[in-house]
């Protein structure tokens, strides 16, 4: 028995993005930019598959430049918008405490070459303000970068507002949107983003592919030189199959957002219900404006590498913030952003559920959680301390 | 590829002196919950000899599993080898400890320590001249 939970770390792959990927591995093996006819056949896959990704954000196909998966569209929408700054004199850049590490630390490396960054705060309940951002903006802030929706706690940010608060200041917009794509419906238009980044893996495509959209007229540098793939932009013969494979799940998962986002919502609810009955435990984030599969989790007085092992030996994957899952001596930089203490962040459990979850997965989780949680409870000095008196609950 | 060795899953699965002793003649906390890890080590000291051991621990699979095989180590033992427990010993015992989770064998021989010299600090008369 094996109950996958960890949806917002990678999914199970589409069996139609599977055989989609076969086939183009079998039958246009050609490199996109030969060309004779087998070549100019897998040139043809390619540029259906980018038509199929830009409508479903609706962008036009130019707009979309396949990566090799979200931390370097990441990276190049960054260190574009950087560069194109620096050439008119603006070095202030804007985004939040909570991104994902491809951002904060591209945003780091770009503050030693003398950038400033404001990182906007994300409140308690996991949301940017726009009045907040609007108050951060410079005369010389080249790019405003907020991520669309939360890996770790899953909270959506008001992308619509920020976007209209950046067009109005003339200034380009970056989104993170790889818990996003796939899941919420996004309009690069309507939402007024300039940039966007997008990974396969995280909606039952293939690992190592992704694209970044970038809106025409936007100057992209590029990373990696020596082709004149991408238009130019990301040299390297194009990995045609994980293209299409990234098209096909794409495809399939947003013909059924509606229905998924309706059923995984009720899952999300009843998850949160259940485990809220855990004593001195707190939901993370906006408990509404969240993804439609992500619960985040403290539990006070436990630590969540131990109650990960715990849950996999009883056959659940799920995830952590805890510094010992993270291989440093902090806890997540999420938690710490929405104001969690260290001691509660360590406690963090992540649950992130696909359309392929069912309620009786969800029952399974919660009658097990529990149990979990009350056993290394039962052996916790900080538990202990914590029902003795000895030290106050925080939760 | 398995994150710990058998020896550390079975000791986290199952870990041996899980509790506290009431009436112990030493106890030692280490670590804090900032960092993630607590060890409580309870001791029961008969003639010299560890007669009983007890342990809490707040803190990873490591942690966990390194506290029980520190008591395992211990128990039944007179004194003057639990003075010389050291965190290699708990880590050689469990099959190793990936490098990154060292720090939690040096929890569990500091846990001990302390609980030693609680033990002493109670009974001036017994340390070792």
């Amino acid at each position: 028995m094996m109950i996958y939970a960890d949806n917002a770390a990678t999914t199970r792959m589409s069996p139609a993005a599977i055989k989609a990927m076969t086939a183009c591995m079998e039958e246009q093996y050609g490199n996109p930019s030969s060309l004779y006819t087998l070549g100019q056949n897998a040139r043809e896959v390619l540029e259906q598959a980018r038509a199929d990704i830009a409508r479903v954000i609706n962008a036009d196909p130019k707009e979309i430049y396949f990566t090799s998966g979200g931390s370097e569209a990441d990276n190049q929408a960054i260190c574009s918008a950087a560069a194109n700054g620096k050439r008119n004199g603006k070095t202030h850049i804007i985004s939040t405490a909570f991104e994902h590490h491809a951002v904060l630390h591209t945003l780091k490396k770009l503050e030693k070459e003398g950038f400033t960054v404001t990182l906007l705060d994300v409140h308690e309940d996991g949301l940017v303000r726009p009045e907040e951002l609007k108050a951060a903006i410079r005369e010389d802030t080249c790019l405003v970068t907020v991520m669309y929706a939360n890996n770790e706690i899953g909270t959506i940010q008001p992308v619509a507002e920020i976007g209209a608060i950046c067009k109005e200041r003339g200034i380009p917009f970056h989104t993170d949107a790889v818990q996003a794509v796939g899941h919420l419906p996004i309009d690069v238009k309507a939402q007024q983003i300039d940039l966007l980044s997008a990974s396969a893996h995280k909606f039952h495509g293939p690992k190592g592919i992704g694209f970044l959209y970038a809106r025409k007229g936007f100057r992209l540098t590029n990373l990696i030189e020596g082709g004149a793939q991408e238009r130019g932009k990301r040299a390297g013969t194009e990995n045609v199959p994980a293209v299409v494979g990234m098209a096909e799940a794409l495809k399939e998962i947003s013909g059924k957002m509606s229905d998924n986002t309706a059923r995984l919502t009720v899952l999300r609810d009843r998850l949160i219900a259940g485990l809220k009955e855990i004593p001195h435990g707190a939901l993370n984030g906006d408990a509404h404006r969240r993804l439609p599969g992500n619960v985040n989790f403290c539990f006070e007085g436990i630590e969540g590498e131990s109650l990960l092992l715990l849950l996999d030996d009883r056959g659940i994957c799920a995830s952590s913030g805890s510094a010992c899952t993270s291989g440093s001596l902090d806890p997540s930089h999420v938690l710490l952003a929405i104001g969690r203490v260290h001691d509660v962040a360590h406690g963090s459990l992540r649950l992130s559920l696909s359309e392929e979850n069912t309620p009786e997965d969800v029952e399974y989780i919660i009658r097990n959680v529990k149990e979990v949680v009350a056993y290394l409870r039962s052996f916790s000095p900080v538990w202990r301390d914590l029902m003795s008196g000895k030290k106050s609950f925080i939760l | 590829m398995a994150l710990y060795s058998e020896k550390v899953m079975d000791h986290f699965r199952h870990p041996r002196n899980v509790g506290i002793i009431e009436d112990a003649d030493g106890i030692g906390e280490v670590g804090n919950a900032k960092c993630g890890d607590i060890m409580k080590m309870y001791l029961k000291i008969e003639d010299d000899v560890i007669s009983d051991v007890k342990f809490e621990t707040f803190g990873c699979g490591s942690a966990i599993a390194s506290s029980s095989m520190a008591t395992e180590l211990i128990k039944g033992k007179p004194v003057s080898d639990a003075m010389q427990l050291t965190n290699q010993a708990v880590a050689e015992a469990l099959d190793g400890l990936p490098d990154y989770k060292m720090h939690c064998s040096v929890l569990a021989e500091e846990a001990i320590q302390n609980a030693l010299d609680d033990y002493y600090r109670k009974h001036p008369e017994k340390k070792i001249k």
